[in-house]
């Protein structure tokens, strides 16, 4: 006797809701699309035309201001190893996607999880989504991206910009829901504005829970960014998927370990910032 | 002496409840129905219950309680830092409870200043920083916060502590910096929240004895937040009594000694210091034998009314019977070593062992040590 239901059709009903919204959202995604591709190009373009000795002295440079002398020798020695690994351009290529996405990401998760410290019901309603976020596997953030944007850099950002934004949404509202209440009293009882008790009290007490989310969510950049070389992003991802599909241990190799290079100055630069911010 | 000065601050029956069924609880609290009932049919906990008092110009008034007595939620609602449920509370005789947000804003900036039980001086400011932060929130310009900072620094003795961080400082030069900070902004009514409770007790003394100081110099109106009984008596002002979001009393702390309203303000004032609280005017005897025998006394020997029982001890041990003086000078009866051990070992009820008649021209707030 046959017991089996008929299938639940939740593949086609995706389908035809991801190609409603896809038409729906383009005024939406068409501009944001060349935005972004646009940012990418000049990026990519111009740190491709000035020669890697400059680049690799003003990266080592702003380590040195932000994040002190160990980490500028740290990423000069790093970066130096990436250009003699003849890996100069893809590096450039991921460094410019992780840098734009996050820099996105952080434009609108730092107002989202401010939004979230304020207010109670918006802190109810994102952080299930957050979480629901990170349990989701990265390379599924590539399949909606793709309809939207094609195959490319841009869907990689996006991808990437959705993926790593929640680490930043919740410490930043982490951060600011942890300032000691007695301090938001303070401010209160002498009359602030909420803007200035988040500008002068909320804010740079939240700074360095605010940082490591930042810290989080560049790493998290990296790594999606890496994946995405499924869909054409290229870059250090791209080398690890050619030395795949051509059985090139080695290369592959290289090009993981110029992932990890990149990851740790990435990851020591921003953490230095925080760890600063602390101690102020 | 009380009409003559300016109410600064009038509550008037201002009720708190937490919770979500607001309305119904007040409409129950209003059938006079008790705190337990209340939170049993509607989830909400009473917090205050009708509470009035006045605070008078230049004077300190002392808000008592133990935990969860309302002091703090009461304090609070007079800056809105706890929106009031229902109730007015007038300051300078406008009902802050009616204030508009940038109103009420105005009002925070210029009229009121507060200091914390811990002090609540924002960690990644330095001194100066601090304390010139309700200047900064008023928009005055860099130099001239800075300079009314610094003076406020200089009158809470931290002179040279301005360019510290909070964290270098001890407890008792955090608070002064706490109190520095509700100094600069010139309010004339400090709001002060259990503000020497976080002290160990020889600072909390000297503190006592400094806003005392200060109160002389500086005349605000303060209402001061506290759990201590001795603290209340080191302050000299006039105490509201707080149990289970109600006033049970409010007097002078003598007047709380030797007319306690109620079982529980009998048992607050059990271990009072005697000396410290009753008077000499109080103690005395007034009787004509006695004003007779103060009349013919040595004219260099005199102690005031107004002064404590452990102020005057020094002259009765001295000299065994002293005449009392009021205020102007007139003598008002004689203090004898037999009063002084009949207030000390007072008894609980029923026997009346001071004399209750009104003292000519008494002062009713500050008392002198």
């Amino acid at each position: 006797m046959d017991w089996s239901l008929p299938k639940f059709p939740l593949d086609d009903l995706s389908d035809d809701a991801l190609n409603w919204l896809t038409v729906q959202l383009s005024p939406i995604t068409r501009p944001f699309s060349k935005v972004l591709s646009g940012w990418i190009e000049t990026s990519t373009t111009a740190l491709n035309t000035v020669p890697p000795v400059i680049t690799i002295a003003v990266a080592a440079l702003i380590a040195w201001r932000v994040a002190g002398t160990r980490v500028a020798i740290l990423t000069a020695a790093g970066l130096a190893f990436l250009l003699d690994l003849r890996l100069w351009e893809a590096t450039m290529q991921s460094l410019v996607l992780v840098l734009i996405s996050t820099i996105v990401a952080l434009a609108i998760g730092v107002p989202l999880g401010i939004g979230c410290a304020l207010s109670r019901r918006t802190w109810q309603v994102v952080s299930p989504v957050l979480d629901m976020g990170q349990t989701l596997p990265s390379f599924v953030y590539l399949i909606p991206a793709i309809p939207f944007f094609g195959l490319g850099p841009v869907s990689a950002s996006f991808a990437t910009i959705v993926f790593a934004m929640p680490p930043t949404i919740r410490m930043t509202a982490l951060g600011i829901m942890q300032v000691p209440s007695e301090l938001v009293e303070a401010s209160d009882a002498f009359g602030s504005t909420a803007w200035q008790k988040l500008a002068k009290v909320q804010l740079p007490l939240a700074a360095p829970t605010i940082l490591a989310g930042v810290n989080q969510t560049i790493m998290l950049a990296l790594s999606m960014v890496v994946i995405a070389a499924m869909i054409g992003a290229g870059g250090l991802g791209g080398e690890v998927w050619k030395a795949i599909q051509r059985l090139e241990a080695g290369r592959g190799f290289e090009a993981g370990i110029a992932i990890v290079i990149l990851a740790i100055i990435l990851d020591r630069i921003t953490q230095r910032m925080a760890r600063r911010a602390h101690a102020a | 002496m009380d009409q003559a000065r300016h109410k600064r601050l009038e509550v008037r029956l201002v009720s708190k409840v937490f919770g979500s069924n607001v309305d119904d609880a007040l409409a129950l609290l209003r059938a006079n129905e008790t705190k337990d009932a209340i939170h049993a049919r509607c989830g909400s906990v009473v917090a205050l219950k009708d509470v009035s008092f006045n605070v008078n110009e230049g004077e300190i008034l002392v808000v008592m309680g133990l935990s969860g007595s309302g002091k703090s939620t009461l304090l609070r609602c007079l800056n809105r830092l706890v929106e009031p449920s229902c109730g007015e509370i007038f300051i300078d005789g406008t009902d802050v409870t009616k204030l508009r947000h940038k109103e009420l804003l105005e009002f925070r900036r210029h009229k009121l200043g507060m200091v914390f039980q811990h002090f609540a001086l924002f960690p990644h400011r330095t001194i100066v920083e601090n304390v010139e932060y309700g200047l900064e929130i008023q928009g005055v310009e860099k130099k001239k916060r800075r300079d009314q900072a610094m003076k406020a620094i200089e009158v809470v003795g931290l002179k040279g502590w301005d360019s510290k961080y909070p964290r270098q400082l001890s407890g008792g030069m955090q608070q002064r910096a706490g109190l520095a900070r509700a100094l600069a902004v010139d309010a004339d009514i400090l709001l002060m929240d259990e503000a020497f409770s976080a002290l160990d007790p020889l600072i909390r003394r000297d503190m006592q004895s400094e806003l005392k100081q200060l109160q002389q110099r500086l005349r605000k109106t303060i209402v001061f937040v506290s759990h201590d009984l001795d603290e209340a008596i080191a302050l000299g002002g006039r105490i509201v009594l707080m149990k289970d979001g109600e006033i049970v009393q409010v007097g002078t702390p003598e007047d709380i000694l030797t007319a306690p309203a109620t079982d529980y303000v009998e048992r607050f004032v059990e271990h009072i210091d005697v000396a410290s609280v009753v008077t000499a005017g109080r103690a005395a005897d007034r009787s004509q034998t006695a004003l007779r025998t103060a009349g013919k006394a040595a004219a260099d020997i005199r102690v005031a009314a107004a002064q404590s029982l452990k102020a005057v001890l020094p002259a009765v041990a001295a000299h065994g019977s002293v005449p009392v003086v009021d205020e102007d000078g007139a003598v008002i009866g004689l203090i004898t070593p037999e009063c002084v051990v009949r207030a000390l070992g007072r008894q609980r009820t029923g026997v009346t062992y001071l004399d209750p008649r009104p003292i000519p021209a008494a002062a009713a707030g500050t008392l002198s040590a």
